[in-house]
This record gives structure tokens, sequence and C-alpha cells, in this order.
């Protein structure tokens, strides 16, 4: 499953990155503790939380993880964005709760046999 | 008794987010050029600075305190400081115990440099330091007070990593000395604003990673001398010993 499969799947909008949704995901980590992630998180995962701060940022290219999604129509800092661009990481964006879009990731990694 | 400049809340150039010149002999000569009487030394989750910074400190007529900035797993970050670097040395191995082991990638977040006098680089700490211990900030407070340290939660009042941003509550159970306010825009509101940490001492430190930060925040203390112990006497207001800001 590419970034982009899951944006037109689930009506997601992307902050930065957007050259960058050929990218596989291979899996998902859901948490707001950033060293919990840094534990957890594997490569090439969706990264789904509630940050919005700068942190996320260097906690997404430790892990290479492939993209963050930010919930709760949660927008990024404005030095996360820039950080992000200059770092190629993507950061993507959804008014849903947590519960909700990770529902519906799963269904999505289900049918393609991910999980 | 008279009145002690101190700065409690200073990194080195261990902390990956520590400037490069923040060694410890830089730091006690820039603390001494700001006319500051003490400092701490507070690293993410490590005292290994330490042992070098107070023998640069004795020699230079400075007071400089054991401590660490520890993360807790609920991200909370809390000053901790010992009466001497046994004490010290003794909290390391907790911190050894819980910290998660989470390899440093220094282009992402900097280098972990220990250093010594003259500043040559001895090493370097592999394991990520601004990752959080396993232990919450109960666990962390009790060690802190079973080893006879001082333990104040940090930078309250930001956005990220304070009581406030991570647990939303003050957590009244807890023995703390206090609590440090963070000079940011706006911290008179928050103060005025929350009735319920009345009660604590606050402090305000610098949070200094570069030089040029340290004692840009400081707390004044009136003591008989400046020493962890007189410290601990202001923060709870005895014996004539008090805290003020400047």
């Amino acid at each position: 499953m590419r970034i982009e499969d899951i944006i037109q799947e689930l009506g997601i909008t992307v902050f930065t990155g957007g050259t960058l949704l050929q990218r596989p995901v291979r899996g998902a980590y859901v948490s707001d503790m950033l060293s919990d992630v840094m534990g957890r998180a594997k490569e090439s995962d969706l990264w789904v939380t509630m940050q919005t701060h700068k942190n996320i940022v260097a906690v997404a290219s430790l892990k290479d993880v492939t993209a963050v999604l930010i919930v709760n129509g949660g927008k990024p800092d404005e030095d996360t964005l820039a950080l992000a661009e200059s770092e190629k990481i993507v950061l993507l964006g959804t008014h849903e709760a947590t519960f909700t879009v990770c529902g519906r990731l799963y269904q999505l990694m289900e049918r393609d046999a991910m999980v | 008794m008279q009145w002690y400049n101190a700065d409690l809340h200073i990194h080195t150039v261990l902390s990956p987010c520590g400037g490069l010149d923040m060694s410890p002999v830089n730091i006690i000569g820039e603390a001494l050029a700001k006319g500051l009487d003490m400092i701490a030394i507070t690293d993410h989750n490590s005292t290994k600075h330490c042992r070098l910074a107070q023998e640069i400190g004795r020699k230079n007529g400075i007071t400089v305190l054991a401590g660490a900035e520890i993360n807790t797993v609920e991200e909370i970050h809390c000053l901790t400081f010992f009466e001497n670097i046994e004490k010290a040395d003794l909290f390391q191995q907790f911190i050894d115990e819980q910290l998660m082991v989470i390899r440093n990638k220094p282009e992402i977040f900097g280098h972990q440099y220990i250093v010594d006098e003259a500043e040559n680089i001895l090493g370097e700490e592999e394991r990520l330091l601004v990752a959080s211990l396993q232990a919450g900030i109960d666990k962390v407070a009790a060690r802190v007070k079973e080893l006879n340290g001082i333990f104040i939660p940090a930078h309250i009042n930001r956005p990220h990593n304070g009581l406030y941003s991570q647990l939303g509550f003050i957590p009244d159970y807890l023995d703390m000395d206090g609590l440090e306010v963070s000079r940011i825009p706006g911290y008179e509101e928050f103060i005025n604003g929350h009735p319920e940490i009345s009660g604590y001492c606050l402090v305000t430190n610098s949070d200094a990673h570069h030089l040029e930060h340290i004692g840009a925040s400081y707390t004044r203390y009136l003591l008989e001398k400046p020493c962890f112990e007189e410290i601990r006497l202001a923060l709870k207001n005895k014996g004539g010993r008090k805290v003020s800001w400047p």
C-alpha cells in the first residue's frame, strides 16, 4: 500500500511531502508519546498522532516512518511545516478522531492482507 | 545571610540539543561572567558531566549542584538535584535501569559528547538522552527522595513536556520541593491563573542550551552559604531562608 492509496480512501489532507506519496506503507503505529514511538514504531509505518509540534519531525526521521497522520483536525505548527519540508517528511491530516481513522485504516490494511 | 543568584537549569554538550560550546569549563566561565553564585548541571537523563563541573566549580569559587533533567514516561521534564556526587552516581544507576534504550542518531538530535576540563572529547553517550525513562513521575520522585534529593517539575508553563501539558493537573500527593516557571511571554498570567500552585515555591531558571542564555533567567536565594542544604531550606521557606525573583 502507498501513501496515496490511503489518502484517496480516507480523504486525508497533505500538509508536506506532496511529491513523496509513492512511498510504501507497511504498517501503522498510534501514540502521542514521542518516546513510545521512538521505542516501538517500525520503519515504513504510518504514525498516527495528535501532536503538531516540530519534535514529531525528528522522531519521524529517527524511525524512518513513511508519514505522520495528524488527527482531530490538528494543523502542524509553522516551524513543524518548515522542518518537515526540509527533512522530506510527509505530514498528513484528518478531521477524524484517532479511533475512527484507525478503524478505517485497519479495514484498508485488512483488505490488503497487511494486518 | 545574604542573597545568592542561582541558575539551576543548565545543559551541557552531553545533552543532544546542548551547544558544542557548552563544555563544563565554558559554562562555569560564563556563569562567573554573568555574576551567578550557583549553578546546576541538568542534562537530559544524565548526571555524567556533574563531577567534572563540580571540580571546575570548586577551583573557581562557584557552587555547582549535581543534577539531571529527567524525562518521565509521561514525558514530563523534572529537575533533580543531589547533595553530593555519590548520591548523583546512585541516581545515575536508576536512570541506567529505567532509560528507554533508543540509539541516538546524532545527525537528527545532535551529538552527546562527554568532555574533560580541556574540552577534549572523551566519549559519546550512545543512548538517546531525550528519550523518556520507563518510570512515571511518582516513581522518579520517590527515587529522588530516597536519595535525599530535591525534586522540582520543570517549566510547568511551557506547552510541551511540563506538568500541565502532560498531566493537566498538579500531583499534590507528591513531595515536590518547588515548581519551575519559565519566564516566557504570559508567565505572570499563568501564575495568576493557577491559584493551585500558590502553595509551592516557584523558581525560574534559564534552561540554557547555549552559552549566551546562561543566567538569562535565574532565582535569588537568601542563604547562610550557597550549598545544597541551604537551597532546600530556602525552597521550604525555613530558618529565615527565602526565595525571590529578580
